[in-house]
């Protein structure tokens, strides 16, 4: 197995890793950070195919990514925080208001 | 070329419009100058035209008012002609109309809305004139609906009643089921002919190559049109009901002219039946039995307006007949004598009534002759030109009308004069009852009427006396003469030769017969009558229920329909049909809504898991397609 291989292979682990938290774990915050996890995931894919392609927009477009992910998690540590504020408690079961 | 009988028309519109938009700010007194002024102004303008006619040798004077529409090669024209026959109607719309409206002023003078009832008079002029003058069928049904939109108004005139609006309803109602025989008429006539012009109709079925149509069957459409307007079988129901207006309009529109327009039709029409024997026969039996059991009806009516009102229909019934057999300037001469002496009992109906503060019941009256002399003189004149005494006006028309229905030879017979001279002897009982049982005999009213009693004021009286006049010598006019320029009168059959002075003395012994059952009977406090009343009781009130017709029409028509109406449109169509596809769709959309609202469980966890779901099927999905 090259390298590139085992890159992509991280890659999809990380993005896995992190969608399963998304989707098991209960708290606000440990979601947030399993949503980083994955585009942290697909960050390294981009990467890797920059380097197997050669060309740098690969490598530009993670740089956006970073930006865009600072400011999201800017503005959802925020939101978390009141939410925490309304029920005090962290459980995402807590808030189902919009329930059908 | 003069627009004179453009002038004619427009005048009583232009007084429609003035009083209908005007009248309550400007004053009773300037509704009554417009209101009056410009019928009589038509009225000598028609003279004027009478004279022009006379002066140009009979030749039919011709105008073009509007060009309505063109239509490849055939034009529609607002066109006005004036022959005899017009000239005749003309005179008698106009003057007798302008004396009703004269009238009028006295008679509604305490009404607060007095100005309405002169624009709707005016407005019903207008339309006549229309209907009289019109030189195409198309424009005559425009005056023959606009008269009978007229006569609703004026109907109901006193609305805020519901009974009398509803008598309007009836009569307009029953119109209609009239003019849907006009209309189909009308347009098989233009089918056939390509014109409505009526003198164009009279010369092509006149000609040696009569048209390819039925000129039975346009004439009996034509004519379930004129049993509508004219109050004939089985369509006269709404007339006696016409009462509720205002008496004057009783004696102008429900007895002196919009109600002869059937009769002015057939005639106007009269080269087209002339060759239509069946049509006339249809017009012979109809008229026939109109005349025989209105004249039954009549009998029994304990109202003075009804008496009044079934006798019209029992008179119309005579002119059809007259126009049946042929004899179509005679119809018109008894249309002609009908207008005096039918608005002369009308209008002094309305006389008494007024004299009596608002009574109708004929049982209530007696005694009136003394105390409203002019009246009773006038009445008592107009009932013998009705009953057909000599030499009043009535029995001209009417003993010719019965010399034709037993001498023509086109349809004429012995037992069509027998019914005739039936219905003219119940015409003079019922008229000289009439007669009787309010003027003669013990008052019969509350003391505190009596009192009030009073003979009503000038306007009013010169009108009586006016018609009274013309009831008395009208009949020295001889109009069948007149208007020699319809169809000849027919030939006497040969078995009928040198009958003709033998009827006419039979006639006149009818008349005199009538007056002698009636005094008989009535005299003296109408003791006889009282002590026949009950052995006569189950016909008596068989003829009071006026053959309980209307309550056949109500079983027969107005109940089915309206279970129709309730049951078929109203509850199933409507509120199951409509209104429940429209509330299934709704609850649909609410159910459907319900059933996927159970997928928002507000868990973030599941909604990532679908998310996740997702991806994974669109993944392979496009790993499938790849």
């Amino acid at each position: 197995m090259d390298k590139l291989s085992a890159l992509l292979l991280l890659s999809l682990a990380l993005f896995a890793l992190g969608l399963l938290g998304v989707i098991v774990r209960r708290n606000l915050l440990v979601m947030l950070m399993c949503m980083e996890l994955m585009l942290n995931g697909v960050n390294l894919s981009l990467v890797t195919f920059a380097q197997q392609t050669g060309t740098a927009a690969g490598a530009v477009l993670v740089f956006l990514i970073f930006v865009v992910a600072a400011a999201e998690i800017a503005i959802a540590i925020p939101i978390v925080l009141l939410l925490v504020r309304q029920k005090r408690t962290l459980d995402a079961a807590a808030f189902s208001d919009l329930k059908g | 070329m003069t627009s004179l009988l453009t002038l004619i028309v427009v005048l009583p519109l232009a007084g429609f419009l003035v009083n209908g938009t005007l009248g309550n700010r400007l004053g009773n007194r300037f509704v009554t100058v417009v209101g009056c002024g410009l019928p009589i102004a038509s009225f000598l303008l028609a003279i004027r035209c009478t004279i022009d006619l006379l002066a140009g040798g009979s030749e039919p004077l011709l105008e073009t008012a509007y060009t309505w529409a063109t239509i490849g090669e055939r034009t529609f024209e607002v066109a006005f002609y004036f022959d005899r026959l017009a000239a005749v109607m003309t005179l008698i719309v106009t003057g007798v109309g302008s004396l009703i409206h004269v009238y009028s002023t006295g008679y509604m003078k305490e009404d607060k809305s007095y100005a309405r009832f002169f624009a709707y008079l005016n407005l019903f002029l207008f339309f006549m004139l229309l209907l009289v003058l019109g030189r195409s069928l198309f424009v005559l049904f425009v005056g023959w609906e606009g008269v009978g939109l007229a006569s609703y108004l004026l109907i109901g005139f006193w609305f805020d009643d519901p009974e009398k609006a509803r008598a309007g309803k009836k009569a307009f109602v029953t119109n209609r089921i009239g003019d849907a025989g006009f209309l189909l008429g009308l347009f098989l006539c233009y089918w056939g002919l390509g014109t409505l012009d009526m003198d164009h109709i009279n010369a092509a079925f006149a000609s040696p190559t009569p048209p390819a149509v039925s000129a039975s069957l346009i004439g009996i459409l034509l004519f379930i049109g004129a049993t509508g307007k004219s109050a004939q079988i089985p369509l006269h129901v709404w007339l006696p009901d016409a009462m509720a207006g205002p008496t004057p309009v009783s004696a102008l529109i429900h007895a002196a002219t919009m109600v002869t327009a059937g009769v002015y039709l057939v005639a106007r029409l009269s080269g087209l039946y002339a060759v239509a024997p069946e049509a006339s026969q249809v017009i012979v039996v109809i008229g026939a039995a109109t005349a025989f059991f209105a004249a039954t009806i009549a009998l029994a009516q304990n109202d003075i307006k009804k008496v009044l009102a079934y006798s019209t229909v029992s008179q119309l019934g005579f002119m059809f007949v007259a126009l049946g057999v042929g004899a179509y300037g005679v119809g018109i001469f008894h249309v002609y004598t009908h207008a005096f002496f039918k608005a002369c009992l009308f209008l002094g109906a309305g006389s008494v009534i007024h004299a009596l503060g608002g009574e109708q019941d004929i049982r209530k009256m007696g005694g009136l002759a003394k105390k409203i002399p002019i009246t009773f003189v006038t009445f008592l004149v107009a009932t013998a030109a009705i009953a057909g005494i000599p030499p009043l006006a009535g029995f001209w028309s009417k003993d010719e009308i019965l010399w034709f229905a037993f001498g023509s030879s086109r349809g004429g017979s012995p037992l069509l004069w027998a019914v005739m001279a039936a219905t003219a002897l119940m015409t003079a009982f019922y008229m000289f009852r009439l007669l009787w049982l309010t003027f003669f005999g013990a008052p019969r009213m509350d003391k505190e009427v009596e009192h009030h009693v009073h003979e009503s004021p000038r306007s009013m009286t010169f009108v009586l006396i006016a018609l009274a006049v013309f009831s008395a010598i009208g009949g020295y006019f001889d109009v069948p003469h007149f208007l020699s320029a319809l169809p000849a009168l027919p030939e006497p059959r040969a078995a009928a030769e040198g009958l003709e002075m033998p009827l006419l003395w039979i006639s006149i012994a009818i008349a005199l017969a009538g007056l002698g059952g009636a005094a008989l009977f009535f005299g003296r406090n109408a003791a006889r009558a009282i002590r026949v009343a009950p052995r006569l009781a189950p016909l008596r009130s068989l003829l009071a229920g006026k053959y309980f017709i209307d309550e056949l029409y109500d079983r027969l028509l107005a109940r089915p329909l309206f279970f129709i109406s309730d049951r078929l449109f109203l509850r199933f169509g409507d509120r199951v049909l409509l209104d429940g596809t429209l509330d299934g769709l709704a609850r649909l959309a609410q159910r459907t809504a319900g059933a996927l609202g159970r997928v928002q469980t507000g868990n973030v966890h599941l909604y990532a898991l679908f998310v996740a779901g997702g991806i994974v099927v669109a993944l392979l999905w496009s790993f499938g397609h790849g």
